[in-house]
């Protein structure tokens, strides 16, 4: 019987040659991921009161990202509990200030083709890029994954987008996703699993995959997919997992698999895109928008602030600067990602520009700390812009990709990157 | 159950149940600003008992479990919307906070007085029509009878140990 990918990673991790959408499975967890904000300090107080043990030490990653810049004494207090449950529970993946959750497990090689594994983070469907089944769920879920390394699932139908042809100069995987948002809206993925497949894909590098799969979240989906091929081999071995340990060939959709949907698009046809306040689902393309000045423009979060992202920002920047009375801000997704742009010279470019360099951190996206002024118009490269999230309930946040935000820096209103680029 | 109906739209996100501002906070602290942004007099106005009805998609965004620990906190006994976020529905069970699915919630007027029954997955607007929902899973029932999934392995694992003395 032809099974999707989607069916083929859920049908291993519950023990069975093959699932049936929509029947309820117990699967086992390869991984457990969570953070400072959703991890130790929701956790430890339910494990102390159940007088659990954690399942397996050595499938947990602990990353703190969300607190890590530390304002006040309260976020410190989280960070700090953080650091001591680690210590005490002896997590060795313990992973403290290098970068946000999702981009810090990608790039040190945990997330292998084939595995079943869930976040204490809504954002968690990027590992699904790497041809894992990965998604959210809240911290009293985490603790029975943690106490008992499982997890019930109803097994999802799969959405197929495909891309075809490629995608134009300064188009990139956030046009996409804001795309299929205002497309298809903020519950279009049905809570269902999204495969995204096609040439324009294929011809992706991970971290841009890795876009596709994290913005599944807004477009509802529990995970979001791509199927694993030499690109996913390539980055992985360059993480340091070995040969042996990546499999591509069993973790690929049949042909005449069951599809809930199936859709085709044209790579060449799309155009930058901009998600109007407060909703990405209020996606346009970039030139239907009139003059909209703005005040900041922010290059952050695990969706857009990767080194890919960061080379397209540069690009857009290189020998000129923001415009007067922008504000330019750039948080790179991790340590190691800033380390790489800094030695190809993007940090110096954007600098030059006028950016003020943040903590590889969650930052302004989550609106845990700094946040946005009152009235302030931002145009950036995060998920979700809704009312009040980043900032006052009268900040409007704008979202686009990085090309598009820093092309909007460089003009001061909303603007077109193909036309700077030019 | 038999309460008052706070009804809200489509779409509404977990940023608005639990602002990220306040996330650092008690969740005794937090709720006290649950959905302000939408309807300043919520948090205040809620009697224990009452109901939130709401349209699609409910709780979108965060995987946050502030914001079904949220509502629950200021005594809301249930959840009716035409449909949920996936994420937080899994929450608001895993929290024992009753989430209920009805295609007709938009029926519901603010301010009526409902009743709502789990095991029957109907909702009974007082001296008006009932409506169906989406019948919950046998084992999320029985997850929501024990009081959430803290209170269902508190009891699994003190079964296990009685069966397995020491």
């Amino acid at each position: 019987m032809p099974q999707t990918l989607a069916q083929k990673l859920v049908a291993r991790a519950a023990g069975r040659a093959t699932v049936t959408p929509g029947e309820i499975v117990i699967c086992r967890v390869d991984l457990a991921m969570f953070h400072d904000s959703s991890g130790p300090r929701r956790l430890k107080p339910m494990l102390e009161r159940l007088g659990a043990k954690l399942w397996d030490p050595a499938r947990i990653v602990l990353v703190t990202d969300h607190y890590v810049t530390g304002e006040d004494a309260e976020s410190r207090a989280i960070v700090g509990l953080a650091r001591e449950w680690a210590k005490a529970q002896n997590i060795r993946n313990f992973h403290d200030g290098v970068g946000i959750c999702h981009i810090v497990l990608a790039e040190n090689g945990y997330l292998r083709p084939g595995m079943f594994a869930v976040g204490a983070d809504s954002h968690s469907p990027t590992g699904g890029a790497f041809g894992v089944y990965m998604f959210g769920i809240g911290a009293t879920e985490m603790l029975g994954v943690v106490v008992t390394g499982e997890i019930w699932l109803r097994v999802p139908e799969t959405m197929l987008i495909e891309w075809d042809g490629r995608f134009g100069d300064a188009v990139c995987a956030k046009d996409v996703m804001l795309y299929l948002c205002g497309r298809f809206g903020l519950d279009g993925g049905g809570y269902q699993a999204v495969e995204y497949a096609g040439s324009a894909v294929a011809a992706l590098p991970m971290q841009e995959r890795m876009t596709l799969a994290n913005m599944t979240a807004e477009l509802g989906g529990q995970t979001g997919l791509v199927a694993p091929d030499a690109v996913t081999r390539a980055y992985l071995a360059e993480a340091g997992v070995r040969e042996s340990e990546i499999e591509i060939t069993p973790w690929q959709t049949d042909a005449g698999a069951p599809l809930a949907a199936h859709h085709v698009f044209d790579a060449t046809a799309l155009a930058p895109q901009v998600a109007a306040p407060h909703s990405p689902a209020n996606a346009l393309p970039v030139g239907e928008f009139g003059d909209v000045a703005i005040d900041v423009a922010y290059v952050g979060a695990c969706t857009g602030a990767k080194l890919e992202d960061l080379r397209m920002a540069a690009r857009v920047l290189k020998g000129r600067h923001v415009a007067r009375g922008v504000t330019l801000m750039v948080a790179p997704a991790s340590r190691k990602d800033e380390a790489v742009a800094r030695r190809e010279g993007l940090l110096a470019t954007l600098e030059d520009a006028g950016a003020r360099l943040l903590p590889n951190a969650c930052g302004l996206c989550a609106g845990y700390g700094e946040r946005f002024a009152p009235e302030a118009k931002v145009i950036s490269t995060t998920a979700r812009n809704f009312r009040g999230r980043m900032g006052a309930a009268s900040t409007e946040v704008f979202l686009a990709s990085p090309y598009t935000v820093a092309a909007s820096a460089l003009i001061g209103r909303i603007a077109d990157p193909r036309a700077v680029l030019q | 159950m038999s309460a008052r109906a706070w009804v809200f739209g489509d779409d509404v996100d977990t940023d608005a149940i639990a602002p990220g501002a306040w996330m650092k906070f008690d969740i005794d602290r937090l709720s006290r600003h649950c959905l302000e942004a939408l309807d300043p007099g919520f948090a205040g106005g809620v009697r224990p008992g009452d109901i939130l009805v709401a349209g699609r998609n409910f709780g979108c965004g965060s995987s946050r479990e502030q914001a079904a620990q949220a509502l629950k906190r200021l005594g809301l006994a249930a959840v009716v919307a035409r449909s949920f976020a996936g994420l937080f529905y899994r929450n608001a069970i895993n929290l024992g906070l009753p989430a209920l699915e009805c295609a007709q919630a938009g029926r519901i007027p603010a301010g009526a007085e409902i009743e709502v029954d789990l095991e029957a997955a109907a909702v009974h607007i007082a001296g008006a029509e009932s409506l169906r929902c989406a019948p919950i899973p046998p084992f999320l029932l029985e997850l929501l009878r024990a009081g959430g999934l803290l209170n269902q392995l508190e009891q699994r694992l003190a079964a296990a140990r009685e069966r397995k003395p020491a």
